[in-house]
């Protein structure tokens, strides 16, 4: 495969390279028919994908995060060229991914973490085997780019088993490599590390991340492990209700939506909640308080000193935000900020 | 067949992709028959099930004959011949593409999103993805008794009854395949289908075992105009057997099969591009 990287030459000083992936009002409705009675059907349309503009540049390493039934799939799949749009453009590596599609597939490599695209029932070896054919792989980079899989994914002495026996992390092992192997410019992972322990989650992230820094392929995830975005994208779109609710750097996000801390506090002795200024009680559980409050406004020595003055503690940490939380509130529409930064 | 990458393709890029996909077709077959040898046993019974189920099927025909002399004036062994041809064509249809029945399951369970990721055509990947040569036993009974009957019926063999036997199971297998096209293709506007399909294909195949002139009217159109299946055996035996049909054809019917199977191969090639494109529109 010659990686002729097609797509906008333009290019700006903050994120250099051509745009691989690029949507303007990106949509797709499904129309759902429920039933009403014996014979009568209501039929409703939902945008699961609304207005979504979206682009992405080589190179880069997007989380692509959502709720379950945001449009995380519906979108991969109109990337890919599975579903067609029903509304808006969509150009994935200067190509039509719906009318194109054939075309677009050999350059690109499409992960799914709850389905398997290997021959469950061959040994994996014969995957690698097979793939090379379907995907018209010539010999020397089918070679060598299994050869640098087997060693990095440590895939060695799984080859002659049959995928069936393999575990979840051995078989996702696989599966990385296999849609690898024909040297995609581009590739969507939906959900990559669901289900697996945290020895794999943390191979296949070393992976990904080796991956796109050394051969510059953009990766585009999608993910409910929140910790998957921290280990591996700057950038994160967030999408809901079919719509994108935020778009920008993570740091950004962190700043804007994390402001709040918590304070854990074990007192000496169980009583009512703490009545500190600035602060909230979120959670009491015997002798222990959770208190959060806006680092903005406060600080935590304030709070600690206030709490000091109050009650004799045992015991205090402070907890700085975790991304899931930011989600949380961003979905809350607890912080009044709508959308971030876009692109520019 | 479903997808064009590139519209401007001349006839030699055509050429190519046709081996291309033949080339596919063979290597994800060969695959899948590869996977099922893991489950050699289960293999076996099974075709050994098929070929018991097959050989009674021909039985209540046979026992049919013991009750009277002919059937709408065809002897046993003309019969024999029909029900041959007709099992073989169907059979060598099943093998091919009569996995193309999962596509209902597939659109359920989402897996056919993923067979629409790989750089192969959509029809191809999904028929040779789910290839089986369980299906050999319906071929292997289908062939034994159009052997015998070739052997015990009276064939005033020339060169063109020879080509016209040839010319049948081809056309038949053609057609026969097209029919499994189109009929598991409602699945891209109905979920549930199978039944359907099968009531066309088994259903089709089965009862162009029979001379169609026994039937009522609204079945013989039916299996003239609507799913031509009269092309596949009927037809052409008539002129292989040298029978008259009381239905009182024209005669160049007899040798039109190829034409039909043409005709049906668009006409499949149409009704699945059409439904993968309402898929794609409609999504899961």
């Amino acid at each position: 495969m010659t990686s002729s990287r097609t797509g906008d030459p333009e290019t700006s000083i903050q994120q250099p390279g051509p745009a691989v992936i690029e949507t303007r009002g990106l949509t797709k409705v499904f129309t759902l028919r429920t039933r009403a009675g014996a014979l009568r059907r209501h039929r409703r349309d939902v945008e699961a994908v609304n207005d979504i503009d979206l682009v992405v540049r080589a190179g880069e390493m997007v989380g692509y995060i959502g709720p379950n039934g945001a449009g995380k799939s519906t979108t991969i799949k109109m990337l890919t060229g599975v579903l067609a749009p029903s509304n808006g453009s969509v150009r994935v590596l200067g190509l039509e991914p719906v009318r194109q599609r054939i075309a677009l597939a050999r350059r690109i490599g499409v992960v799914f973490g709850q389905r398997s695209q290997l021959w469950w029932d061959l040994p994996l070896a014969d995957s690698f085997a097979l793939l090379r054919t379907v995907y018209r792989i010539d010999a020397a980079t089918h070679r060598r780019n299994l050869d640098a899989f087997i060693d990095r994914l440590d895939l060695g002495p799984l080859l002659d088993t049959p995928v069936r026996q393999l575990s979840l992390g051995q078989r996702m092992r696989g599966e990385l490599a296999a849609a690898l192997l024909h040297d995609p410019e581009l590739v969507f992972l939906d959900e990559p590390t669901v289900g697996l322990d945290v020895v794999s989650k943390h191979e296949v992230r070393r992976f990904l991340g080796e991956l796109n820094r050394e051969q510059g392929t953009t990766v585009l995830l999608t993910t409910h492990d929140l910790s998957d975005i921290e280990h591996l994208c700057r950038r994160m779109v967030i999408i809901d209700n079919g719509t994108v609710a935020y778009d920008g750097p993570l740091d950004d996000f962190r700043s804007r939506y994390g402001t709040h801390r918590t304070i854990v506090v074990d007192l000496q002795e169980e009583g009512p909640p703490l009545d500190v200024a600035g602060t909230d009680v979120v959670d009491v559980v015997g002798a222990r308080q959770w208190l959060r409050f806006d680092r903005r406004l406060t600080s935590a020595s304030q709070v600690v000193t206030a709490i000091v003055a109050q009650r004799a503690i045992r015991d205090l940490a402070i907890e700085e935000p975790d991304i899931e939380d930011m989600v949380r509130r961003l979905y809350d529409g607890t912080a009044h900020a709508e959308t971030g930064p876009q692109a520019p | 067949m479903a997808d064009r990458a590139a519209p401007h393709l001349g006839p030699r890029a055509g050429r190519q992709a046709l081996t291309t996909t033949v080339e596919a077709y063979l290597l994800l077959a060969s695959a899948r028959v590869r996977s099922d040898w893991q489950y050699r046993t289960s293999f076996a019974v099974f075709l050994f099930a098929s070929l018991v189920i097959n050989v009674f099927d021909f039985v209540g025909i046979a026992v049919l004959f013991t009750k009277t002399e002919t059937l709408g004036d065809w002897s046993l062994d003309q019969v024999a011949f029909l029900y041959g041809a007709a099992g073989l064509c169907f059979g060598i249809g099943d093998l091919l593409v009569g996995s193309v029945e999962n596509l209902s399951t597939k659109i359920k369970d989402g897996s056919f999103d993923v067979l629409l990721t790989r750089p192969v055509n959509a029809l191809v990947n999904l028929t040779a993805s789910e290839f089986t040569l369980r299906r050999l036993g319906k071929i292997g009974q289908a062939a034994a008794i159009f052997a015998i009957a070739l052997a015990v019926n009276d064939i005033d063999w020339t060169p063109g009854r020879g080509v016209a036997v040839i010319v049948m199971l081809g056309a038949g297998s053609v057609i026969a395949s097209a029919t499994w096209v189109i009929t598991a293709s409602i699945a891209f506007w109905l979920i549930n289908t199978r039944e359907i399909g099968n009531a066309f294909t088994y259903g089709g195949g089965l009862a162009i075992s029979y001379p169609v002139h026994v039937f009522e009217q609204w079945l013989r159109v039916l299996l003239t105009f609507i799913f031509p299946l009269v092309f596949v055996s009927y037809l052409p035996a008539l002129y292989i057997l040298g029978i008259d049909s009381p239905l009182a054809l024209p005669d160049f019917l007899r040798w039109s099969s190829p034409v039909v199977a043409g005709a049906m191969v668009l006409v499949a090639t149409r009704v699945w591009r059409r439904g993968l494109r309402r898929y794609r529109s409609t999504g899961s």
